[in-house]
């Protein structure tokens, strides 16, 4: 059982709360700096598609999580980004200026899409955006001397300052540097003035505006940042797979960063990173144990569709607190043995205010 | 005369549109969750249709009512074991859920033995009949569906109005503690609500099953039924008739008179437009907290 | 600086047919505890919404501090230094209170986007002055036992203490109280009293609060405005208020129906 006794302020505000969060994550970063030595290379792949899936995960998170702005055609973000990417690396821009060029285009992008947030909430919100995913998608296709249309445009490996990361570890290096860049800056945004603005506007705009928060400056700020961490995980997205088309940026994509902030936790950043975890290893579980069903519905095509559709209704029905409330649960009842009580988690049963005033 | 044969193909779409989005908007309007499975009922219940006709031989009337019987018992049943435990929990993780319901209902038809992946035709009594006016033509299958929509909407209309259940249910909607007050069985109702709903998913299927043919995708045509909901503003049941049909002659007139592409996107630019010039819907009602 | 702070005159709002406030003036001098009382539906919650800029007034002025306010948008009225409490608790439920009162001092924060993101010596200032301002007001207010807890699961009692404290974190000059001691015990509502008082008077802020429970009025008000059905009743001392006959009535009734009232002691 661990107190934490603070005698300082920049104890409060700091990122490690004790020594014990200090040990386990440099264990955890040093594991994950050899990975490609200790685990093979088609392990070092899917781990970077973890990575890469954290990162649009924490974009996804910090608009929906933590400013309660819910985007069902976020997967566009991923494209402008991958395509960006794709279009100006093989003009032969270097990598981080190409990068920095793909979170500024989805960022504007992410601007026009918040527009009609300044204006409706709730559904509305959700279908403006899913109506821009749709018409992203589309100009990805059409645009064809460009992006190539629905033929798809191959992409270079990254390159920079004379080297490039051609081979798998050098890569996966990249992806985990640049995955930690972005984790401690939104790490940094919730735990100052503005993370804190995003929050009061998720639990109440009113008084949010009454502490003096302008409401369209924070959301749209939202909308800008949640679009370049996400156009930034496409850029590295589109370097991964080396060649990318429209519609792996369509509706399903964007139902599977849904899926992901679901059910890794929604409002917490471990939450995209348990999520993305589960997004990658899914289906190699779903793949493991298919020989051992009955052939009808082990050999399905829509054995996926239906293993998820379960998990993430088990989630909502069960678990709100996605998997890192689960691991939250957990890692209490080992630090309180014997003395954890079965009610301490217990969520208050909320009555839903109705929004529409009648 | 084309301008009029497209109004005509973009009506009957629309129709579709218009009934699937009268699916959302009552259960909105009853529990004030967004239903991300509408589609999915409606492939469940064109489904049925198909499989009734294929195992058991039934001819297609008496299929059709088995099936909307059926799928009303299904969506009362739904209700009650999924969305009932969830009521009061934010929008959005409800969302989820159906989002998850839509999944699982995809992915199960696809073990169905006489579903699968592949596309099925519907045996309907009136396919390929058409009919002629001047140089108008109209296939039976349109007018079924132009036809069966009116008559739908104007009999929840005058149920809505006239029985002791429509008034009920309006009621239980508007105002849930001052319905119970009266006596009013609001779960059930909700209950009835899903059901209704989901009867009206499968009318939906059926009659756009001859058109689009019957597979396990065809729940996807209920996202266009989100703009068309939304344009019409989403509590209001006469404006999801009205978002259906704008929506479907824009696509028709869209896929004729503009360049390529613009016909999957017309559903969408109309309700940016929309919620630019009118955020709340053509009938929808303005939301204001009160504090 | 003048002696008034807040005046209103001849405000009015209307919504659809309904006249809600009519021609409502009032002064509020700095330094004083200036009450809203009336029958509910009279109209002075509707009075803080629109000192708040939440509702825009029909016709009608506000001014704060010898400027008017009729053109400042809802998010700068912070700045300008009025804070308030709502009747209905509007905190941020699933935020620590720490964290709901670090939001109370959003308008004092000297740090950009920018310098938030790399976490630069602006921002960690910023966080030291908020958390300073922070733990004054968590003494003040004895809530240092739920400092780090979560708001969704407090009792009532101590989140209308909370939501009092966000509003002293923005350091206003002005504080609106919409109904402090309602859903409160007797002795919660005793503190609400002495925190009333130890706000107006070692604090320096002005509070013009909204309140049903006459008691508390009487010992902590200096002046009384009583409304009813938007309108002004009668203004001025707490006693004066009290004893003005057109507020009996709106409260009681005229002497005819309460006459009729009155019973036979039974032998």
């Amino acid at each position: 059982m661990r107190f934490i006794f603070r005698t300082s302020y920049s104890q409060d505000y700091g990122l490690a709360q004790h020594n014990g969060h200090l040990f386990w994550y440099g264990l955890l970063l040093a594991a994950l700096v050899a990975a490609p030595w200790l685990v093979g290379s088609y392990w070092t792949s899917q781990l970077t598609f973890v990575l890469i899936y954290a990162i649009a995960g924490l974009g996804l998170m910090v608009l929906a999580g933590y400013t309660g702005l819910v985007s069902i055609g976020h997967a566009a973000f991923l494209g402008v980004g991958a395509y960006t990417q794709a279009v100006l690396t093989g003009q032969g821009w270097s990598f981080p200026v190409a990068l920095a060029a793909s979170a500024g285009l989805s960022a504007a992008v992410g601007v026009v899409v918040g527009l009609p947030a300044l204006r409706v909430k709730g559904i509305y919100l959700a279908v403006a955006t899913l109506a821009f995913g749709f018409i992203v998608e589309e100009v990805m296709a059409r645009w064809e001397h460009v992006t190539g249309g629905n033929a798809g445009l191959s992409v270079k490996a990254p390159a920079m300052f004379g080297w490039t990361a051609s081979s798998a570890p050098a890569f996966y290096l990249l992806v985990l540097g640049v995955c930690l860049i972005v984790t401690l800056a939104v790490l940094n945004l919730l735990r100052s003035s503005t993370g804190r603005a995003f929050i009061a506007i998720r639990d109440s705009e009113i008084s949010a505006q009454s502490m003096g928060i302008h409401l369209a400056h924070y959301k749209t700020l939202s909308f800008a940042l949640s679009a370049a961490i996400v156009g930034v995980a496409g850029a590295l997205y589109a370097h991964k797979l080396r060649f990318i088309s429209p519609e792996q940026f369509g509706i399903a994509q964007s139902i599977d960063l849904l899926l992901l902030v679901v059910v890794g936790g929604l409002g917490s950043v471990h939450g995209a990173f348990f999520g993305a975890i589960f997004l990658i290893t899914m289906p190699q579980f779903i793949a493991l144990f298919k020989n051992w069903l009955p052939p009808a519905i082990g050999q399905a095509a829509g054995l996926q569709a239906v293993v998820f559709g379960i998990v993430l209704m088990g989630f909502v029905l069960f678990e709100p607190t996605g998997l890192y409330g689960r691991w939250v649960k957990l890692r209490t009842y080992l630090e309180l043995f014997p003395t954890y009580r079965r009610g301490m988690f217990r969520r208050q049963k909320t009555f839903q205010k109705s929004e529409r005033v009648r | 005369m084309e301008f009029i044969q497209l109004l005509i193909s973009g009506a009957a779409l629309g129709c579709i549109y218009a009934l699937i989005a009268l699916g959302f908007v009552l259960i909105y309007k009853a529990t004030e969750t967004v239903n991300f499975a509408q589609g999915e009922l409606m492939m469940l219940g064109a489904c049925t249709g198909y499989l009734l006709m294929l195992w058991f031989k039934l001819p297609f009337l008496w299929a059709a009512l088995v099936s909307i019987v059926g799928m009303a018992g299904f969506g009362m049943l739904l209700e009650r074991a999924v969305i009932r435990p969830i009521l009061g929990q934010p929008q959005f993780t409800v969302v989820m859920l159906t989002i998850g319901l839509g999944y699982i209902t995809r992915g199960l038809v696809t073990m169905l033995p006489g579903i699968g992946t592949d596309t099925h035709v519907l045996d309907v009594p009136y396919r390929g009949q058409v009919w002629k006016l001047g140089t108008l033509v109209l296939s039976a299958e349109q007018g079924a569906v132009i036809g069966i929509t009116l008559a739908l909407c104007l009999g929840l209309f005058l149920m809505f109005k006239y029985t002791k259940l429509g008034v009920a249910m309006q009621a239980a909607s508007q105002n849930q503690l001052a319905a119970y007050y009266m006596g009013i069985p609001v779960r059930r109702l909700n209950g009835m609500v899903w059901g209704l709903s989901a009867a009206v998913a499968t009318v939906a299927g059926l009659l756009l099953a001859p058109i689009t043919f019957v597979h396990v995708n065809m729940g996807f045509i209920g996202l266009k039924a989100f703009p068309a909901a939304v344009v019409g503003g989403f509590g209001s049941l006469p404006g999801a008739v009205v978002g259906g049909l704008i929506i479907g002659i824009v696509e028709a007139l869209a896929g004729f008179y503009l360049p390529e592409g613009f016909k999957d996107v017309a559903a969408y630019v109309v309700v940016l437009l929309m919620l630019i010039l009118k955020p709340s819907g053509l009938f929808g009602e303005k939301q204001r907290k009160k504090v | 600086m003048s002696q008034i702070l807040l005046s209103a005159r001849d405000l009015s709002v209307r919504f659809g047919g309904v006249l809600a406030v009519n021609k409502v003036s009032f002064d509020v001098r700095r330094g004083e505890v200036f009450t809203l009382i009336g029958p509910n539906g009279a109209g002075k919650t509707t009075v803080f919404n629109l000192i708040s800029r939440i509702y825009l007034p029909t016709t009608g002025t506000l001014s704060f501090d010898g400027q008017p306010i009729d053109r400042t948008p809802a998010h700068g009225i912070a700045a300008l230094g009025i804070a308030r409490t709502f009747q209905n608790i509007e905190l941020f439920e699933h935020a620590t209170v720490l964290q709901n009162l670090l939001i109370g001092f959003h308008t004092h924060r000297r740090s950009g986007f920018w310098s938030d993101l790399l976490f630069a010596p602006a921002a960690r200032r910023n966080e030291i002055a908020a958390r300073r301002k922070a733990e004054e007001v968590i003494e003040l207010l004895r809530l240092m036992r739920y400092r780090d807890q979560r708001v969704a699961g407090l009792p009532y009692g101590v989140r209308k203490v909370v939501e009092l404290a966000r509003a002293l974190c923005s350091a206003p000059q002005l504080l609106l109280l919409d109904e402090p001691s309602s859903g409160l015990n007797a002795e919660e509502t005793e503190d609400m009293a002495w925190w009333i008082q130890d706000i107006q008077r070692e604090l320096g802020i002005t509070v013009l609060m909204v309140e049903h429970d006459m008691t508390l009025v009487s010992r902590v008000s200096d002046r009384v405005l009583a409304m009813n059905q938007g309108e002004v009743l009668a203004l001025g001392t707490p006693a004066e208020v009290q004893a003005h006959p057109g507020v009996i009535e709106a409260y009681l009734g005229t002497i005819d129906d309460v006459s009729s009232l009155r019973r036979e002691a039974v032998q």
